[in-house]
């Protein structure tokens, strides 16, 4: 009999799971379309460094649920509504680069302070893979943000069109703080922390670089999509899942 | 029954060649964490340079081989933490990469810790030419650990080891 503790801990790892996979899937569909070769390779070294995150968090919840569970049966043999990824990375991406920059940018700072909270998390396995994953996080948002910058205060179009990502996005962002009883359970327990606390810093982190970018983020915002937590999630996240989980729904069980 | 000493199965360990970067082993590239010899087999830990990095499962592979031939099945586990460092590469290893062409990683600093603290810690030297009028290309290259360059002094893209 699997304790609340436990099943919390598994909600809380597929959560992170969810989003850095989704977020490296829509990241990998640049592979062999960036705007110059250096961009290309990088986009797909971002990816593997996400996927590789979502492993070692699905590779954990497996370790507890049991039952035959792996890393691929959570990436590969579930459908949207199990998906727990927030609703900001599963838009589409084929927009323009500076929207994945912003993307990647605003996902970033969110993910380089939570996992230097957890770092400090009583759960060794937690603390082990949030410290491996903020280096190369620190990493995406310091690309990022210098592309973001650039673009902003680059020419009157990489502007319009920068500013235009950060507009669309914007409404997204208040999704990433959401927290439930999984965390509150969690939290007690000292296995994760209050996301709440580094909303501040994390606002002021964003409007630093967007200063120097000469963007503006939308005032008097109402619209804040959510859903993620509960497997809600927008139109997209299906038609993501049905390119991802192709081959192994169809050819189950196929070997390299 | 192990007969092996646990500093002879490091020097077996050391002989295997990091499989994108194989001027060094994957002990002097601080992936082999730990070797314990219990009574009736020997475990191994390892840990990933990068979360995503696809060569780990290379090296698992070579281990369990390289172990095999003197009669071992070693037990392989990944271990996450202390999250791998290029701080962990000696001097040596640092000179290997350098006579291979590939710019070493300077030393972990608090500044590599925030991604808004000023990193610039000035031009990497060349690996071929010594010279430091060289410019960082793209933070991203043909691996996960390194970064490209390229060097104004002999006119010639290169590699670093990137600093993490």
């Amino acid at each position: 009999m699997m304790t609340d503790l436990n099943k919390a801990l598994i909600d809380f790892c597929l959560r992170i799971a969810d989003n850095s996979l989704i977020h490296a899937q829509r990241i990998s569909e640049w592979t062999g379309h960036g705007p110059i070769l250096e961009e290309d390779i990088a986009m797909s070294n971002v990816a593997l460094d996400l996927i590789g995150q979502s492993r070692g968090f699905y590779t954990y919840a497996a370790q507890i649920e049991g039952d035959g569970k792996t890393e691929d049966f959570y990436a590969f043999r579930r459908g949207e509504r199990e998906f727990r990824n927030k609703l900001m990375v599963e838009q589409p991406d084929n927009k323009d680069f500076g929207f994945t920059m912003m993307k990647l940018f605003l996902n970033g700072c969110f993910d380089y302070l939570m996992f230097r909270d957890l770092m400090k998390s009583t759960d060794e396995t937690i603390s082990g893979l949030a410290a491996k994953s903020i280096k190369e996080v620190t990493y995406h948002v310091r690309h990022a943000g210098d592309w973001v910058v650039r673009l902003g205060d680059g020419t009157e179009e990489s502007h319009q069109r920068i500013q235009n990502s950060l507009n669309e996005l914007w409404p997204y962002t208040n999704e990433l703080f959401e927290q439930d009883s999984v965390d509150t359970l969690l939290i007690s327990n000292g296995i994760a922390f209050d996301k709440e606390k580094f909303r501040d810093e994390w606002t002021k982190m964003v409007h630093e670089i967007f200063a120097k970018a000469t963007l503006s983020v939308p005032e008097n915002n109402t619209y804040s999509p959510t859903g993620g937590l509960k497997g809600i999630h927008s139109e997209h996240l299906g038609y993501l899942l049905a390119e991802m989980q192709y081959l192994p729904r169809t050819y189950p069980d196929a070997v390299w | 029954m192990v007969t092996l000493e646990s500093s002879e199965i490091w020097d077996l360990l050391n002989s295997i060649p990091d499989p994108e970067v194989p001027a060094i082993s994957i002990v002097e590239l601080g992936v082999v964490r730990e070797v314990r010899i219990t009574d009736s087999n020997v475990e191994v830990d390892i840990t990933p340079t990068y979360s995503g990095c696809p060569a780990l499962k290379s090296m698992e592979e070579q281990i369990r081989a390289k172990l095999l031939l003197v009669g071992l099945t070693p037990i392989i586990k990944t271990i996450y933490k202390p999250a791998w460092t290029t701080d962990w590469m000696s001097d040596e290893t640092k000179e290997k990469l350098r006579a291979y062409g590939i710019a070493p990683p300077e030393k972990l600093s608090f500044e590599n810790l925030h991604p808004f603290a000023n990193n610039d810690k000035g031009p990497v030297a060349c690996p071929f030419c010594s010279s430091t009028d060289t410019s960082l290309t793209s933070r991203f290259g043909s691996t996960a650990c390194k970064a490209l360059h390229f060097c104004n002094g002999c006119r010639q893209p290169f590699e670093q080891f990137k600093c993490h």
